[in-house]
C-alpha cells in the first residue's frame, strides 16, 4: 500500500492553532461548539491512522484519500500524542488490539489526546478501546476515556449475531458529525448506555445500543465509517472540517 | 396449546419475531487472472469485465457489500490477487469480502491490508479447521467468514442436511455433511456464512431452499445466500428460508436487473432493503 505513504517532508504534528496543549477542549454540553471550517483544498488535511496488526486499515486509508487527505499510518507515540487528527481503527479482537496498543506505548498518548479533546476518531473496535472493557475480554481495562464496559448482543433470542449489515443512526440533538443514516456494522460486542460527558448516536438491533458517541471533535463509532457509502462519507467530511 | 410447543417451534417462532438488518444485496465478482468471469455449475467461464469498474457501478446502483472471489485461486495453487482487491477497495466505500486461496493466517493479513474487510474461507477451512479459530482469535469473527459450497448428497432429513460439501472451486466432493460443517465452521470462529448451491449456480432457477433452511437451523450467524438468482421473488424466498443477505454474479453482469431495480422489487415484496441512492432509483 504504497499509496498510503504521504511524500515525505509533510510533519505530522498539529494543524496550526492546533499545537500544544493550549487549547484544552471543554466536555461536552458546550454550548458554543467550534464551527465547522470549510477544508482548504490547496492543504490537505494529513491524518495519522494507528497502525496495529488487526485492523482493515486499507480500507481507512483509501476512504480518507477519497476526501483528499494525506494518511500517514503509525505505531510511534510522538505522533500519536501531537498529530493533528488520528483515526484509531478498527477490525480485530479487543484483548489482540489491546496488547498491540500497549507494546507500542500508545496508551498514554491516546488517552491525553482524547483527554485533551484532539481531533481522534475511534472506529469499531476502536471505539470499544475508549471504553472501560468489553465482555471479550475479562479483565482487559480500556483506555476509559468513556464509562462503560462492551458487553455482547444476546443470542438464543433469534438475533443473528454478529450484528453485520447496514443500521440506521439516530443521532441526539447536539450531534454534530455524526449524521442520521443507515451505516454499516460488523460487530457483537456494543455499549449500551451514553456515556457521561458524550452526545450519544443512537442505534437498535434487539433494544437501543450506542452507534456512537462525541465529545467536541472526539468520536467514537460503533460502525465503519469507512464502509458506510455516503453516510460515512458525509461523517468523515464533518470530523475533517471540526 | 402453547404449553405443546417444541423446542423447533419456539425456535421457528423466535426467527419470526426476531429484529432484522435491512436484507443485504451483494454483487459477487469472480475473478480470474485480474478480470471478472462467470460460468455455470463454476464451469465454462467467460469474462464479464474489469473488477473495479464493476464494482464501482454496483455500489452506485446501491450494493451493500461486494464480494470478490478468485476462483481459480485453489486448483492452481496461486493467493488471490492481492492487486484487485487493491484496486477494487479503492474504488468502494462499502465492505468487501474477498475469498480465494486463503490457506494460513498471513494470507487473510496480506487481504486486509490490500484492502479487504473480510476474508472468506473455504477450502483450507475444511484441511483444517482451527485455522478458523486463529484468523477469529487474530481479527475477530466478524472478519471471518466460512464459505460453503454445497451439492445435493449423502443423508437426507432428519439424519443430515442431505447436501454434502465440496471444495477446490467445486471439484472435489466431501463425505461431510454441509450443515454440520456449518455447525462446526460457527463454533470454530466464523462470524458468517457465505453458503454456495453449486447445483444452482448460474442457473438462474432460484436459491436452493432446503440447503438454506438447514443451515439456518445449525447456526445463528448470518448467512448470505449464493447460487441461482434469477429474480427479486427468488431472493424474497431466500429470505423467507433464513438468508441474511442475497448473493448474486450472472444477473447483475448481464445486465438483467440493477442493485436498485431489485431492492425496489424486494421492497414491494415486503423485504426491508437499505434505500438505493435515489438518483439510481429515478434512472429505473
Amino acid at each position: 500500500m504504497s499509496a498510503a505513504s504521504p511524500p515525505s517532508g509533510d510533519p505530522d504534528a498539529a494543524a496550526p492553532g492546533e499545537s500544544g496543549a493550549a487549547t484544552p477542549r471543554s466536555a461536552v454540553g458546550s454550548p458554543h461548539p467550534r464551527p465547522a471550517a470549510a477544508p482548504n483544498p490547496r492543504s490537505p488535511r494529513t491524518v495519522a491512522v494507528v497502525r496495529t496488526t488487526t485492523a482493515n486499515l486499507a480500507s481507512v486509508i483509501a476512504a480518507l484519500e477519497r476526501l483528499g487527505c494525506r494518511v500517514r499510518t503509525t505505531s510511534d507515540p510522538k505522533v500519536v500524542a501531537t498529530a493533528g487528527r488520528l483515526v484509531l481503527p478498527g477490525v480485530g479482537a479487543f484483548a489482540a488490539a489491546r496488547t498491540a496498543i500497549a507494546s507500542h506505548d500508545l496508551e498514554s498518548p491516546l488517552r491525553e489526546r482524547i483527554a485533551r479533546g484532539r481531533p481522534t476518531l475511534g472506529i469499531c473496535l476502536g471505539m470499544q478501546l475508549m471504553a472501560e472493557g468489553s465482555e471479550e475480554a475479562p479483565g482487559v481495562p480500556g483506555l476509559g476515556a468513556m464509562n462503560g464496559v462492551a458487553t455482547r448482543y444476546p443470542s438464543g433470542d433469534g438475533l443473528r449475531v454478529p450484528q453485520m449489515g447496514w443500521n440506521r443512526l439516530a443521532p441526539a440533538a447536539g450531534c454534530e458529525i455524526v449524521p442520521a443514516g443507515y451505516a454499516y456494522f460488523a460487530n457483537s460486542y456494543r455499549l449500551e448506555r451514553a456515556p457521561a460527558g458524550w452526545r450519544p448516536v443512537w442505534c437498535d438491533y434487539g433494544g437501543p445500543f450506542l452507534a456512537a458517541a462525541e465529545r467536541g471533535p472526539v468520536v467514537g463509532c460503533q460502525f465503519h465509517p469507512e464502509l458506510s457509502g455516503d453516510c460515512g462519507k458525509a461523517l468523515l467530511t464533518r470530523w475533517l472540517a471540526a | 396449546m402453547k404449553r405443546m410447543e417444541t423446542g423447533a417451534q419456539r425456535a421457528a417462532a423466535l426467527e419470526q419475531r426476531a429484529p432484522r438488518l435491512p436484507v443485504r444485496i451483494i454483487p459477487c465478482l469472480d475473478v480470474r487472472a485480474g478480470r471478472v468471469v462467470k460460468g455455470v455449475r463454476f464451469r465454462g467461464l467467460q469474462d464479464q469485465g474489469d473488477p473495479a469498474a464493476l464494482a464501482g457501478a454496483y455500489e452506485e446502483q446501491g450494493a451493500d457489500e461486494v464480494v470478490v472471489l478468485d476462483v481459480t485461486a485453489t486448483p492452481e495453487g496461486r493467493g488471490t490477487r492481492l492487486d484487485t482487491v487493491a484496486a477494487v477497495r479503492a474504488r468502494l466505500s462499502v465492505p468487501v469480502t474477498v475469498g480465494g486461496g486463503i490457506g494460513e493466517v498471513a494470507d487473510a493479513a496480506a487481504l486486509l491490508e490490500a484492502g479487504a474487510d473480510k476474508v472468506a474461507v473455504n477450502t483450507a477451512a475444511l484441511r483444517r479447521p482451527g485455522l478458523l479459530t486463529e484468523l477469529a482469535a487474530r481479527f475477530g469473527s466478524q472478519c471471518v467468514v466460512a464459505s460453503i459450497d454445497a451439492l445435493a448428497g449423502g443423508p437426507r432429513p432428519p439424519r443430515a442436511s442431505g447436501y454434502l460439501v465440496v471444495v477446490r472451486s467445486g471439484t472435489e466432493r466431501l463425505e461431510r455433511d454441509a450443515a454440520a460443517w456449518a455447525r462446526e465452521a460457527v463454533e470454530r470462529g466464523a462470524g458468517e456464512i457465505l453458503l454456495t448451491s453449486i447445483d444452482r449456480d448460474g442457473t438462474r432457477s432460484g436459491y436452493e431452499l432446503p440447503l438454506l433452511r438447514a443451515v439456518r437451523e445449525a447456526v445463528p450467524v448470518p448467512i448470505v445466500a449464493s447460487g441461482g438468482a434469477d429474480t427479486a421473488r427468488h431472493m424474497a424466498e431466500a429470505v423467507g428460508g433464513g438468508a441474511d443477505a442475497v448473493l448474486a454474479a450472472s444477473i447483475f453482469h448481464q445486465h438483467h436487473w440493477t442493485v436498485g431495480r431489485v431492492k425496489s422489487e424486494l421492497a414491494q415484496l415486503g423485504v426491508p432493503v437499505r434505500p438505493a441512492h435515489p438518483s439510481t432509483a429515478e434512472a429505473l
